[in-house]
C-alpha cells in the first residue's frame, strides 16, 4: 500500500477521495461538525459524472460518507455505479437502516469496508450521544447483519467526554461480534468555524490512559517515547497526505484538502476535478509546505512524530501552526509539553504581569490556575 | 491447454491504472497487486471470450519482442496466479457472464 501512495504521490495522482453524498442524518450527535440541512445536494447524474471524472484521474479508493448515506434515496444506484467504475469503495454509516435486505444489497455490490460508528456498548450513553432512542441496538443488529455476510464491518468509536470510560466496553463488543474497533480521541470544530463541539474533547487524563493501553497502542514504551528536534530529512517531510494523493468533496460539489481541512479550492459544478486538483492555488499552496516551512512545528521536539493535522491549523487560523489538540496529544503522549503550550504559557504568563500592574494580583491568582495549559 | 483457455475479469475486484501501470485489490482477501505493462495489457485485453492464446499472439507478440510459446506459457502462470485470488476467472469454455459472485470470502 505504501508503495501505491508513493507512486501517486510521485505521479501527483488523488489516489483517495473522501465524497459526502449528503449531509442530512438521521441521528443527531452531540459531536457532529456537520449543518444537516439540504442546501442543494448533487443529483444522481451530477454525482454520476463526478465519479466518472474520479475515474478517469486514477483515484483508486472512495469513501462514501454523508450525514446519513442512505438517507439519499439513489443511494444503491450511486453504489453500483461507483462499483461498476471499479473503484475500492468504503463505506461509512451509522447503519441503523441497514437491516437484512440492506446488507445482502452492500454485500453483492462488493464493497472494500463498512465502517460504523459506536459510541459506548451502554444503550443509555451512545442513545444519549446519538440522540435517538434505541440507535444503539439497530447499529449493533446491522453489524451483525454485514458480519454475517462475509463484510468487512469497523467498528468507529470517537473518544468524547461522556463516553471516555467506555471504550473497553465497545472493544469487547467488537471482539465478541468478530469485528475490528477503531478508537478516535479528536473532536473536530464545526465546519462553520464554530469550536464549541471542542468542548467534549477529553481532557489530558483520559489522552494519557488511551495512550497508555497496551491494548491500543501495543508497545506503549515505544508509543510514548520521547524524539528529537526533526533532523533535515524531517524538514523535507509532508505534512500528511490531504491535497497530496487524496482530497474531500461535499454534497454540494466543493473540493477540500480534506473533511477536516475545509479550504474551499473549487467546485466541481462550476470546474472540472482534473483541473481543481492539478491548478487549484489553494490545493498547490497546501502541497508546498513541508515542516520545515512551520514555525513553530519545526522547532518542537514532537516535530517529526507528532500527528499534526494542517486541517485542525487551518481552522485555528493558520495552517502552517501548530494545532493544539495535536499539541495536547503529543504532550499526553510523553509528558513533554509541543513548543506551541510551551510559548502559549509564556505568552499567558506575560499577560498576567502586565495586568497585575494595575488589578490586584491576589484577585488574578485563580484565573491564572484554570488558564494555565 | 492455453488454446482453449478463456479469462475474464472478476467484478470483485478493484482496479485502477496508473502511470501505465494496473494497481488490483482483490475484494475476497483485500490483497493488492500490481501488474506490469504486459501484464495491464492482457488484463485489459481478457474478455471471456476469446482466449488467451490468441490475446497474446495478436496482442502481447505483436508489441512486444517476445517468443509466443514463451509468451502464452508467462500469460498462463499470470492468469492462474490471479485466478487464485479471485481476481481472474478461467474456464475452458467461453464466460458468457462475467460476474463473479462479490463480497468478501472470511
Amino acid at each position: 500500500m505504501q508503495e501505491m501512495a508513493s507512486k501517486a504521490l510521485k505521479l501527483g495522482a488523488p489516489l483517495n477521495v473522501h465524497l459526502d453524498v449528503t449531509y442530512r442524518c438521521n441521528e443527531r450527535c452531540v459531536h457532529c461538525y456537520l449543518d444537516h440541512e439540504d442546501h442543494g445536494e448533487m443529483t444522481t447524474r451530477e454525482i454520476k459524472d463526478l465519479l466518472d471524472q474520479l475515474a478517469s484521474a486514477g483515484v483508486f479508493f472512495l469513501t462514501l460518507s454523508g450525514g446519513e448515506i442512505l438517507l439519499r434515496k439513489d443511494f444503491f444506484e450511486i453504489l453500483a455505479y461507483a462499483r461498476e467504475l471499479t473503484f475500492c469503495v468504503k463505506l461509512k454509516t451509522n447503519a441503523i437502516m441497514i437491516r437484512r435486505r440492506e446488507a445482502q444489497r452492500i454485500r453483492a455490490f462488493g464493497v472494500e469496508s463498512i465502517q460504523v460508528s459506536i459510541y459506548s456498548h451502554r444503550p443509555e450513553v451512545h442513545d444519549a450521544i446519538t440522540k435517538v432512542k434505541g440507535s444503539l441496538e439497530r447499529s449493533l443488529n446491522a453489524i451483525r447483519f454485514l458480519n454475517s455476510y462475509g463484510l468487512k464491518v469497523i467498528i468507529a468509536n470517537v473518544l468524547m467526554v461522556q463516553n471516555r470510560q467506555d471504550y473497553p466496553g465497545v472493544r469487547a463488543l467488537a471482539a465478541e461480534i468478530g469485528v475490528e474497533c477503531t478508537l478516535d480521541p479528536t473532536i473536530t470544530p464545526k465546519m462553520d468555524g464554530d469550536r464549541s463541539v471542542l468542548n467534549l474533547n477529553v481532557d489530558r487524563l483520559a489522552l494519557e490512559q488511551v495512550f497508555r493501553d497496551q491494548s491500543l497502542v501495543g508497545n506503549v514504551a515505544e508509543f510514548c517515547a520521547t524524539s528529537q528536534k526533526p533532523d533535515d530529512d524531517a524538514m523535507e517531510s509532508l505534512p500528511c497526505s490531504a491535497g497530496h494523493t487524496s482530497c474531500y468533496i461535499s454534497p454540494y460539489g466543493d473540493v477540500y484538502p480534506c473533511v477536516q481541512f475545509p479550504l474551499p479550492s473549487g467546485n466541481i459544478r462550476s470546474q472540472k476535478f482534473i483541473d481543481i486538483w492539478r491548478n487549484s492555488t489553494q490545493l498547490t499552496e497546501v502541497r508546498s509546505i513541508r515542516l520545515g516551512d512551520l514555525p513553530s512545528c519545526s522547532k518542537c521536539v514532537h516535530g517529526s512524530t507528532c500527528t499534526r493535522c494542517p486541517g485542525l491549523a487551518y481552522m485555528e487560523g493558520n495552517m502552517r501552526g501548530p494545532s493544539v489538540q495535536d499539541c495536547e496529544k503529543s504532550f499526553a503522549r510523553t509528558g513533554i509539553p509541543s513548543e506551541n503550550l510551551l510559548s502559549r504559557k509564556a505568552s499567558r504568563s506575560s499577560l498576567v504581569h502586565i495586568e497585575q500592574l494595575g488589578v490586584n494580583g491576589a484577585e488574578l491568582g485563580p484565573v491564572v490556575g484554570q488558564r494555565a495549559c | 491447454m492455453s488454446q482453449h483457455l478463456y479469462v475474464s475479469r472478476s467484478s470483485a475486484v478493484a482496479a485502477r491504472k496508473l502511470g501505465g501501470e494496473m494497481m488490483i485489490m482483490s475484494g475476497r482477501d483485500s490483497t493488492l497487486f500490481t501488474l506490469d505493462e504486459v501484464a495491464t495489457l492482457i488484463w485489459e485485453s481478457v474478455n471471456g471470450l476469446v482466449t488467451l492464446d490468441e490475446i497474446v499472439r495478436r496482442r502481447i507478440c505483436a508489441e512486444f519482442d517476445v517468443e509466443p510459446a514463451t509468451a502464452v506459457r508467462d500469460a498462463e502462470t499470470m492468469v492462474e496466479a490471479l485466478a487464485q485470488h479471485g481476481i481472474l476467472l478461467i474456464s475452458s469454455e467461453p464466460i458468457l457472464n462475467s460476474n463473479a459472485p462479490a463480497g468478501r470470502a472470511k
